[in-house]
């Protein structure tokens, strides 16, 4: 059952508003599936592609070594592979799963499913309004991801959303940032260049409780995770988002470019400690990445997926289904 | 803690000094290290392949050298293969001989191109070139405004056309205008887009077309994994790139796709991006990237340069000093002459090891200047207070003040840095790691020589 918007956002007590809400027409359902597949389709084909088809043929040592091989080119690392390999090995082995094609093929994929699933949680938008804070490295995707995630939340949900333009370093974030809030029917608050991000968090979540908006999504300067000065300052807009609301900001997203080798794990680990990531986007899925990265993450730390970004549009964002990452990271 | 390729290699190979060779057996312990390290680094899977075996025929039977453990031996073979196989025939910007020297920058979404862009025409600019930008990035919003502001910055012109027009169309005006105007230089940055999206790639092979670049430069993020591969080679095909740009090297991703892509490419990389400054931008070094690469930072380097300057017997003498605790301020002022003759403090600090996790350190650059006053404050001391630094009160730190052209705060806080020195030295004497917080605060003018265990 792929995961839908309804799952992957938790709207507290506006639940009742969101089934009030128009239902997504069966059309235009079925063109997000088609733009989905055809955007994934260029490199390789839909999201039930089965694994490579050789690979599970016969069932022996070389099988283990170019299973180990394809889930390394798909950057999940070396211990979460290991990982993975030898307790499907072991089952195999024991006997647990029989040694043919199928059953194998199937098991893996449960097995990289599960581990993908480390730490689900929907994404947390109860409050009133709901604050939800974006980081990440330098050009991940932030603002492109906000811009989308602000369209479906009114497009899905009926919500109002304001945009903080928190990157006030980066020269013309403002205006990126103003072009995605128009495209999708938010409101922008923004300072002037070289502002102070805390200080637009702050505006912007006063603006949305004066005007009632639902959601406040606050965009922060892509920044790396070695810059000790920058990551204290992430933490600092934190501190004044909560000394405004005390549970916000209630969801917390890194942008992780699918693209990222294991400095990705690196990134979100560093980040945690500054800010508290509740999950993470996965960017620009369109591409031949895997974005295996994730598996790593969400092994070893523990922080899930939420939603995936697959183009540079605004309807190119998806809730993250484990099993269809899983088929999609062993298809050619 | 130093999470060290040497270390791992040293483990696995603790039997092979007896033997003074290296055993197949051997190298194939070592082999199973240094592919797991280049695979952490983000090397290509198959890359590490070939590069490995490769490296398998230069071990074999390679001699154990006295003067380095065998781990020490096998990391500086890699190093050595690495940095060849990233260097080789580099090559330079080529420049046109007559009208505007055209480069056209190409990459994937967010790799860094625009501020790459800046970069590069502030440092042609400061040659003295006049040089000019092309915004021929429609689509991302605000793209064209992000290139006018940096580019200025830069001291840089820049044609754009707003969004609304072809970017084919826009490269080709801005190189009438170049020509027109006479710039030396036109820097035509585009859209990023992917290797696999046939109507933007035949859109920069257009572009290419027009403009006849002299240089097309492939940017590529330092923390790209695996895929790398995969676009360096589309991007060859489709804009036949002459060189790359490695960006965002300044955090701590070890950047094998650096040498994935010259491995399967046979493309030099030409600079590295090191900061979202516009002065972060340097030539490429294969020698550093390599160390990089194999998470040795550049020790290497660091031995050999040491090895230069420091006599065997000194460093005999000196170690029985520190760990009897009798190390002065007068080895102290002669250490540290010996350590500045081997370059700018702050590039030796990036070079050790493990020092990418304790980036307060680097950032602090430490401060020729004031290594100066140190230096003057030492000599104005006697050669019992050189000795004992304890008897340093009241008149005495006065006259050094005045005798060095200092504050008597200077001198104050020469002595408390130098004594918890002393004690940091001795923990690592005894095998404890420095604590890293001590060793922030001494960033500020203290260096720290650093010599081959025994």
């Amino acid at each position: 059952m792929p995961t839908t918007w309804q799952e992957i956002f938790d709207l507290g007590a506006r639940d009742a508003v969101s089934s009030a809400a128009e239902p997504e027409s069966e059309e235009r359902r079925r063109g997000v599936f088609r733009r989905l597949r055809e955007s994934l389709s260029k490199s390789r084909q839909a999201l039930s592609e089965e694994i490579s088809a050789s690979l599970f043929d016969r069932i022996d040592e070389e099988t283990w070594e170019q299973l180990e091989e394809a889930l390394i080119m798909a950057d999940a690392g070396a211990p979460t592979t290991a990982e993975v390999v030898e307790r499907l090995e072991q089952e195999v082995d024991s006997g647990a799963v029989s040694a043919d094609g199928e059953a194998v093929r199937t098991r893996l994929i449960e097995i990289l499913a599960e581990v993908a699933s480390g730490g689900r949680a929907p994404i947390n938008l109860s409050g009133e309004p709901a604050v939800l804070l974006m980081v990440g490295v330098n050009g991940t995707g932030k603002t492109t991801t906000i811009g989308k995630i602000a369209w479906h939340l009114s497009k899905e949900f009926g919500l109002s959303v304001v945009l903080a333009a928190g990157d006030t370093y980066r020269a013309a974030a403002a205006e990126q940032l103003a072009e995605w809030a128009q495209r999708a029917g938010a409101e922008l608050i923004r300072s002037a260049p070289g502002g102070d991000p805390g200080a637009v968090a702050f505006d912007a979540i006063a603006a949305a409780r004066a005007r009632g908006a639902d959601v406040v999504i606050v965009d922060t300067a892509g920044r790396l995770h070695t810059e000790s000065n920058l990551m204290e300052e992430l933490a600092k807009v934190r501190r004044v988002i909560a000394k405004q609301m005390p549970d916000a900001p209630h969801e917390t997203l890194i942008s992780i470019d699918a693209t990222t080798g294991q400095n990705g794990l690196r990134q979100a680990k560093i980040f945690s400690e500054a800010a508290a990531v509740d999950g993470v986007v996965l960017t620009k899925l369109d591409g031949t990445a895997k974005g295996g990265i994730v598996l790593a993450i969400a092994n070893e730390l523990g922080i899930p997926v939420k939603l995936i970004g697959t183009g540079e549009t605004l309807e190119d964002l998806r809730p993250f289904d484990p099993s269809d990452f899983a088929q999609a990271l062993l298809a050619e | 803690m130093f999470d060290q390729l040497s270390d791992r290699l040293q483990a696995t190979l603790s039997d092979v000094r007896s033997r003074g060779k290296l055993g197949e057996s051997d190298v194939d312990a070592a082999m199973r290290e240094i592919r797991l390290a280049l695979l952490e680094a983000d090397v290509n899977f198959k890359v590490v392949k070939s590069f490995t075996k490769t490296l398998k025929e230069r071990c074999l039977g390679a001699e154990v050298l006295e003067s380095l453990d065998p781990g020490q031996q096998v990391v500086k073979i890699v190093n050595e293969e690495l940095t060849g196989l990233m260097g080789g025939t580099g090559r330079d910007l080529a420049f046109a001989s007559s009208g505007p020297t055209v480069i056209l920058m190409a990459g994937l979404q967010g790799s860094g191109k625009t501020t790459a862009c800046a970069k590069l025409a502030r440092q042609l600019g400061e040659s003295n070139k006049n040089v000019a930008l092309a915004a021929c990035d429609v689509y991302r919003p605000a793209a064209v405004d992000q290139l006018v502001t940096v580019g200025e910055r830069a001291g840089a012109h820049v044609y754009q056309q707003g969004t609304d027009a072809d970017p084919v169309e826009i490269a080709a005006w801005a190189l009438d205008r170049a020509r027109e105007e006479e710039r030396d230089v036109l820097i035509v940055d585009t859209a990023g887009r992917l290797h696999i999206d046939e109507a933007l790639m035949d859109e920069l092979a257009k572009i290419r077309k027009r403009t006849k670049p002299h240089n097309v430069l492939l940017v590529v993020d330092a923390m790209t994994g695996q895929d790398a591969v995969g676009v360096a080679e589309s991007f060859a095909e489709a804009a036949e790139f002459d060189g790359v740009v490695m960006t965002k090297l300044d955090g701590d991703a070890r950047g094998g796709a650096a040498l994935s892509v010259k491995a399967v490419t046979g493309k030099p990389i030409l600079f590295a991006s090191t900061g979202e400054k516009l002065e972060a931008f340097e030539r490429f070094h294969p020698d550093r990237m390599a160390s990089r690469i194999l998470g040795m930072g550049d020790m290497l380097s660091l031995i050999e340069k040491a090895e230069q300057q420091v006599d065997e017997r000194q460093a005999e003498d000196l170690q029985k000093k520190l760990e009897g605790d009798r190390f002065t301020l007068e080895d102290f002022l002669q250490q540290m002459r010996q350590v500045r003759k081997m370059g700018p403090l702050s590039g030796l600090i990036g070079m050790l090891p493990g020092m990418g996790a304790m980036k307060q350190l680097k950032n602090a650059d430490v401060d020729e200047g004031e290594l100066d006053r140190v230096e003057a404050i030492i000599l104005s001391m006697t050669p019992l207070e050189r000795a004992n630094p304890a008897i340093i009160k009241g008149s005495r730190r006065k006259r050094i003040a005045d005798g060095s052209g200092t504050k008597v705060q200077h001198v104050n806080q020469l002595v408390k840095q130098f004594d918890q020195m002393r004690k940091m030295m001795r923990q690592m004497m005894s095998g404890q790691a420095p604590d890293p917080q001590q060793l922030a605060q001494m960033a500020g003018g203290t260096p720290r020589p650093k010599y081959r265990r025994r």
